[in-house]
Formats: structure tokens, sequence, C-alpha cells
């Protein structure tokens, strides 16, 4: 496969995996190690001073041997998502930053204005920003205009595993923006969700609930893996264009028992 | 003086961030802060005074999506 470069930086996997949700941490540690994962996400959350599972959640990505990215999920406004994107800085020694800014609690959809808004004052202060958006083309442009330089559009609510749900919309946006890294972010839920992404030409996709909630998350792990690598290969191969009436594979010269007369 | 510390509200005497962080144990854990909304590095904590009614953040690494 060819390589993925995102910020400048190749990255060695197209599959991007969270951390959250795994029945343990040995469990999503092997998980990680299945999907072959070079990029993590992570989060900041309130902690007491006594209970110390943050920074032993920490010890675990860092032995991991992977880039973070750390989130700003459940972020409601662009200064929520500022404070906290700046506090992961700290925190997890990165620029990079998956943005997230949400506008409702059932769909987790984006606030489309106030990630432009965000993620304008991110890419100011140094920050390589991952947008959490949507499909739209719109909103994308103010995106690359507000300095990001990739793109993370849902394929359907987070959690929600329903897969590409608006393929015209996502492949419309892939064409639209042939050069920048495009990363499918959220809601894929089965292996061929994220082939046919790949397919697509997706750049890579990012995922967790369909790994961490499978009931063998590491086989889960090592099946996307296997999917994204196919509809990779078969995106650089180049697919056949569809038809819409049958054409014979095997040669017609020398058919059997073919009689002109009754062609 | 009363402040509010991830939300829950507590009697401090802290008088800086710093004070408040070791009070409370974080000691040399690995956390962010924000005062009011607003994100105070690890090298500000010893500088930025606490008053009353102040709203801190104090956040650690967790699994995320």
């Amino acid at each position: 496969m060819s390589p993925l470069s995102l910020y400048g930086e190749i990255i060695a996997s197209r599959l991007m995996l969270g951390t959250a949700l795994y029945p343990s941490p040995e469990v999503m540690r092997q998980a990680v190690a299945a999907a072959a994962a070079a990029v993590v996400t992570v989060s900041l959350r309130r902690e007491g001073a006594h209970d110390r599972a943050g920074q032993t959640f920490w010890t675990l990505i860092q032995d991991l041997g992977v880039r973070v990215l750390p989130n700003t999920a459940g972020c409601r406004s662009p200064r929520e998502a500022i404070t906290t994107a700046q506090m992961a800085r700290e925190v997890f020694e990165t620029d990079w930053i998956k943005l997230e800014v949400i506008a409702n609690d059932d769909t987790l959809q984006p606030d489309v204005f106030g990630l432009v808004e965000a993620a304008q004052a991110l890419s100011a202060d140094g920050f390589k920003v991952f947008p959490y958006t949507t499909e739209d083309l719109g909103v994308a442009e103010r995106l690359l205009a507000a300095g990001c330089e990739v793109l993370m559009p849902w394929a359907s609510p987070i959690g929600a595993g329903r897969g590409l749900i608006n393929p015209y919309g996502l492949r419309a946006m892939r064409a639209y923006f042939p050069g920048t890294p495009l990363i499918i972010d959220a809601g894929l839920g089965a292996p061929s969700h994220a082939a046919q992404a790949m397919e697509m030409g997706y750049d890579a996709v990012l995922l967790n609930t369909a790994v961490a909630k499978a009931d063998d998350p590491v086989k889960m792990a090592a099946a996307f893996a296997k999917a994204v690598e196919a509809g990779r290969l078969g995106f650089e191969a180049g697919l056949m264009p569809e038809r819409d009436m049958a054409q014979p594979s095997t040669p017609v010269a020398g058919t059997p028992f073919f009689d002109l007369n009754h062609a | 003086m009363r402040i509010v510390v991830n939300g829950q509200s507590l009697e401090t005497d802290a008088a800086t961030l710093a004070d408040l962080c070791a009070d409370l144990g974080y000691g040399d854990a690995k956390i962010g802060t924000a005062l009011n909304g607003a994100f105070v590095p690890a090298s500000r904590r010893a500088d930025t005074r606490l008053r009353a009614d102040d709203r801190v953040e104090i956040l650690a690494p967790r699994q995320g999506g």
C-alpha cells in the first residue's frame, strides 16, 4: 500500500483505533496490536486526586509505542473545545488534536459552526487539527481555510455502527478534495464498511465501538485491519466501472452449440 | 473560601492553583488544569491565585474514541 502522510508525517497504518469501551486494558492492548494501528485516540476527563487510573492508562498507552490523537469529546462550545485541546497538548505532549464540538446529544453530530470557529483558533495557535465533521462540502472548505490539512467526516453517528449512510455525499467529498487526506471517523460497524470507505479512496478510517464491543475485540481488530488493507489495495488497483447489463466474461467466440440462426 | 473543583463545591485555604493541586494530593500526577474555563499551563499554576467562587478543572488521561 502507498504510505499515508498526515501533516507531513508518514503514518504506518491506515486503521486508527479508539481506546475506550474495551472489556479490559489488556484486551485493548491486544486489539491495538492486532489492528497494527499506528494512531490511537485518547481523552481527558475529571479525576480525583487519589484515583490514579489516568496515570495507569497513560503508562499503558506509552507502552504501546503508537502516536496518540487526543480528542475533545463531549465539548459543546468552541471555548470548551479550545481549552480542552490546550490541556491535551500539555498532558499528551502532542499538537495533534481530534477536534469535536458536539451539537446534539442524540446524534452526537458536529456543531459545524462551532467546529470552524474552534479550528480557526487552534490552527492559529499551532495545533494540527483533525476535525470531526460531516460530509458537507461547504463546511469542509471552511475547515481547510481555517488551517486544517486533514478532514474527518462521519460515516454515521458515533457508536451507531450503521456504516456509510450517505455514500453519495462521501463519494462527492472524495472527488471534491482529491489532494486532502480524508479519514472516515465514526459510525463504522463492520469490516465491510471500512473496506467500502477505503475502496472509495478514503485515506484511513478511525473507529472504536465496532472493535471494542465485538464479542472478540482482538479478532475484530484483525478483521478491520484486513478490510482496510483490502479496500485500499482495491482503490489503488482501480475498480472496474459498473454496468447496467451483463457482459460475459468467458469468450463468446467458440461457444459450443452456438447457432447464428438462433442468435 | 469556597470554590468549585471538577463540578464539586469545596472549602480551601489554597492561595494558588499549584497549592490547591498539592493540597488535594495530585502530587506529580499527569494533569491538565483550567480556571474559570481558561487553560492554565503547569508552569503558571504557582502564579495563578484563587478567589472565592472560582471554578477549577483538573483533568487526567482517559480512554477515548
